[in-house]
């Protein structure tokens, strides 16, 4: 059974499940049921300053997008950093850590954006033995009105100076989470490392409106006749959290700062291509919210089960995988030539590839009288839509054309790899060397 | 309880008073919604969609499922009535497993096909529980049509007649409307007084007349009513029965099945309705499955259903002779009905086996008894005497594709006329085609 334990900055922990900060991580209660179901860490609620606590919104805190029976695929939330006094935070977060000594604990914090502010926070958290702290620059509704969470991690240059005042007042390993909701994730990603951070977590929640109450006009959750936009997570957020996630993994300015993978997480297999994009953790949420926290089971055995396939023994080694293979469109080959074959033992006949090609594609898919469906090489262009719209897996597959074979569609033959950079198309072509 | 499931003879009130509701319950109850969302999440929609081109009536079913999963059943009706406005109790009865779920692509892949006719019923009770009805009249032509027969083929005749404006009088010759629906199919089928419910709500439309207790032939001629009206449609029905012609089948313990079928509908008290210990049905079609099922939910100890072919022969869809043995109908195939032996009372019923000698059926020399207290009848219907001036084809009414006889004026379609299976859903397309016909010649778009 392969070795799942993690060495995330210097924080260890049993396995790289960590639980992101969020409802599930509030207080001692919920996270002793989690570290006793098996979780290898949590980060703890965000914290603020000391003072009177935050106030949350009575009415629905949640909005949600379903698929099939009911499946939940994103939830959307308003709900603000923790509500509750911030000695009793720091009290069971360091009886929680006694207790669980083996298991990582790190604080996510949250304060005005002035250095007493964080100098004072961080003192007061100095006690507790957590393994460190997380800097929710994310939070994108009702705090960052306030000028905090998403309104610091919209704008580098804050984000570089927190970043900096947190490493200047302790000694922990700085996490620092960014928002999504930021045109290029990479600047903020190399703010953070400016500033000295040991690692970036993403993604935060987007912002969103999950649905509009159609009777009363106005978006859900509705509070009263009104709604606000909320924080965006779930399944549905994954693809665009991996490619933030890559996009820093790869970057030249980047690319050894480490990442803490958030955004979708459910499954073993989303944890392990988080890894492989350059994660060297993932936090998990919504999938506990809505399934309870005995899925860490999956989650631990599902990857342990996948590194044994492949021989892998440790998670590091997983860890940034995939990451050569991120490219740029540009240096995609275009001599790699493939057709949709579709099995016709498999093939049950419902037509959708028919319909998705025809009417939205490149025609080139024909239909008998008797529901005979058969790919017509000369006009495929391998765009896959057959594939992704087929309900029966692999009935279409791509054929890859070889080497020297004529394809029929453009009457050439399939040739060395050639990206775009040196098509006779683009005239920015450089000569191929 | 007087009697029990062993009492000999035909007696009434085997069962425990409270039993009788649940024999003759909805077999499958209505979805719940979330159940219909589940079970509408299932279709592909696929293209050209294999359901529509399988359904008589062509009902857009990927159309209607989608109109479900979009959160709007109403509408998912709607699309329902506008080719089938008996869509409520073709969701109940169509043996969907040879049709529209027969030709699912889900029952290709998984043998486990979109539950189509389920879907129809949630969606088209969304409607008629409410009382909703979704059309309305066009201006009224002045124009005049005779239906006879208030059975599906005449309803939706009219339904459709009616909404393009016309008058319409339907003739029929029993006390209620709905046809068979009201006394030829199960009561599980049609549980909660669905049938008479579908017609309060079918005549909403307006323009309708119901002429009760009128016969064609008895009370008017053909002749008759063309000189009343300006069109005529016939959907009159097989109201003729086939007999065994063996000696003592008069007997009054050997009855047809569709008489005991309509009886048990028009029976309020099930309790009070007698059945035979052993009962004996001939046939192997749907009215065959139908009595020997309700007379095993009756109470009869022994029901028999012998059929003079081989099982792929049978009139009855699998499903239905599943449904059968499930209730604990014995089936036996290859045998047909030789003697009946009585004694006064109606004792035994002799057959003989059977195969496919060179002339086609042939005994096979070996014989059996089977006991009976009663025995029903149910080797098919015939044409009751037709109407002068038609022309028959395969002794039922012959009419083309739009439902035009022989004779200018006359349309028919459903059981009575030869095209299509003897099927609800037929006779609904069947009359539904009429009535477009009907118009076009009574507003002169004759193509």
């Amino acid at each position: 059974m392969a070795n799942l334990t993690t060495n995330f900055i210097g924080i260890k922990s049993p396995n790289p499940y960590w639980l992101a900060s969020a409802p599930p991580t509030d207080k001692a209660y919920n996270v002793e049921r989690a570290f006793k179901a098996g979780w290898g860490g949590v980060v703890w609620k965000t914290l603020g300053s000391e003072g009177p606590p935050v106030v949350n919104v009575n009415g629905p805190r949640y909005g949600a997008i379903w698929g099939a029976d009911r499946r939940l695929l994103g939830l959307n939330n308003i709900e603000l950093i923790t509500d509750r006094p911030l000695d009793v935070n720091l009290r069971e977060i360091k009886q929680v850590k006694r207790n669980w000594p083996d298991r990582a604990l790190i604080i996510s914090l949250m304060v005005p954006c002035d250095e007493d502010s964080w100098k004072a926070i961080l003192k007061q958290i100095e006690d507790t033995e957590a393994d460190g702290v997380e800097l929710n620059f994310g939070c994108p509704h009702g705090m960052s009105e306030r000028g905090m969470g998403a309104a610091v991690g919209q704008v580098p240059e804050y984000i570089e100076m927190v970043t900096r005042w947190v490493k200047q007042h302790s000694r922990m390993p700085c996490i620092v989470k960014l928002t999504p909701n930021i045109a290029d994730i990479r600047k903020p990603a190399e703010a953070a490392k400016r500033g000295g951070a040991d690692a970036v977590s993403l993604i935060n929640t987007i912002n969103s409106i999950t649905s509009v109450n159609l009777d009363d006009f106005s978006p859900e959750p509705m509070i009263d006749g009104k709604g606000a936009h909320g924080g965006y997570c779930g399944p549905a957020v994954k693809p665009i959290a991996l490619n933030m996630v890559a996009e820093i993994a790869r970057s030249a300015e980047t690319r050894d700062l480490p990442i803490s993978g958030i955004g979708g997480v459910t499954t073993w297999r989303d944890a392990a291509e988080f890894l492989t994009l350059g994660a060297g953790n993932v936090q998990v949420c919504t999938a506990a919210m809505t399934y309870g926290f005995g899925i860490i089971k999956e989650l631990t055995a599902g990857l342990s089960h996948y590194m044994d396939q492949k021989g892998f023994t440790s998670v590091g080694q997983l860890v940034g995988r995939a990451v050569p293979n991120v490219t740029d469109w540009q240096y995609l080959n275009l001599n790699y030539v493939t057709k949709a074959k579709i099995d016709q033992d498999l093939c049950i006949s419902c037509g959708r590839c028919y319909a998705a090609c025809e009417d939205t594609s490149h025609q080139a898919i024909s239909m008998s009288p008797d529901r005979k469906f058969e790919v017509i090489d000369a006009e495929c262009v391998a765009c896959n839509l057959c594939i992704n719209v087929c309900p029966v897996q692999d009935c279409i597959t791509m054929e890859q054309m070889p080497k020297g074979a004529t394809d029929p569609r453009t009457g050439e033959k399939v040739g060395d790899y050639a990206n775009w950079t040196t098509h006779p198309n683009n005239p920015m072509a450089k000569a191929a060397e | 309880m007087s009697h029990s499931t062993t009492t000999p003879g035909i007696v009434a009130g085997r069962l425990h008073p409270e039993d009788y509701a649940q024999h003759f319950d909805d077999l499958y109850p209505d979805f719940d919604p979330h159940e219909a969302m589940v079970a509408a999440d299932r279709c592909y929609f696929c293209h050209d969609a294999p359901c529509i081109t399988a359904c008589p009536t062509e009902i857009d079913i990927p159309l209607f499922i989608r109109q479900i999963q979009a959160g709007q059943p109403e509408a998912a009706a709607r699309t329902i009535f506008d080719q089938n406005i008996l869509g409520g109790m073709c969701a109940r009865v169509c043996p969907t497993e040879t049709l529209c779920e027969g030709a699912c692509v889900r029952e290709a892949a998984e043998g486990k096909p979109v539950e189509i006719g389920r879907l129809q019923r949630y969606a088209t009770e969304t409607l008629i529980s409410k009382n909703s009805h979704p059309y309305t009249r066009a201006v009224p032509t002045g124009k005049r049509v005779a239906v006879v027969g208030a059975g599906p083929a005449g309803l939706a005749c009219a339904h459709r007649l009616a909404m393009h404006g016309h008058d319409v009088i339907i003739h029929d010759r029993r006390e209620k409307a709905g046809g068979l629906n009201e006394y030829g199919i199960a009561a599980y089928k049609a549980a909660h007084g669905f049938a008479q419910a579908e017609v309060d709500w079918l005549l909403q439309i307006g323009g309708i007349t119901l002429r009760q207790g009128w016969t064609l032939g008895r009370d008017g001629t053909l002749a008759d009513l063309q000189e009343t009206y300006d069109a005529v449609f016939l959907g009159i029905g097989l109201a003729g029965v086939n007999t065994l012609g063996l000696d003592g089948e008069a007997i009054p313990t050997a009855r047809d099945a569709v008489d005991f079928i309509a009886e048990l509908r028009q029976t309020d008290d099930l309790s009070t309705l007698p059945v035979g210990r052993h009962v004996v049905v001939i046939g192997g079609g749907m009215t065959a499955v139908d009595a020997a099922v309700q007379s095993r939910l009756l109470g009869a100890e022994h029901v028999t259903m012998v059929y003079r072919r081989g099982r792929d022969a049978m009139g009855a869809s699998d499903y239905e002779l599943n449904h059968a043995a499930n209730e604990g109908v014995k089936i036996i195939t290859n045998a047909m009905p030789i003697a009946i032996h009585a004694n006064g009372t109606l004792r035994e019923v002799e057959f003989a086996y059977t195969h496919a000698g060179e002339t086609g059926l042939e005994p096979t020399g070996e014989t059996f008894r089977l006991r009976a207290d009663q025995l029903f009848k149910a080797i098919g219907q015939t044409l009751d005497g037709a109407p002068d001036g038609l022309t028959l084809d395969k002794r039922k009414i012959g009419a083309d594709g739009s439902g035009r006889t022989a004779r200018s004026g006359v349309w028919a379609g459903g059981d009575c006329t030869s095209g299509g299976e003897d099927l609800t859903v037929t006779a609904v397309a069947q009359g539904r085609d009429a009535a477009e016909s009907i118009h076009a010649s009574l507003t002169g778009n004759d193509a």
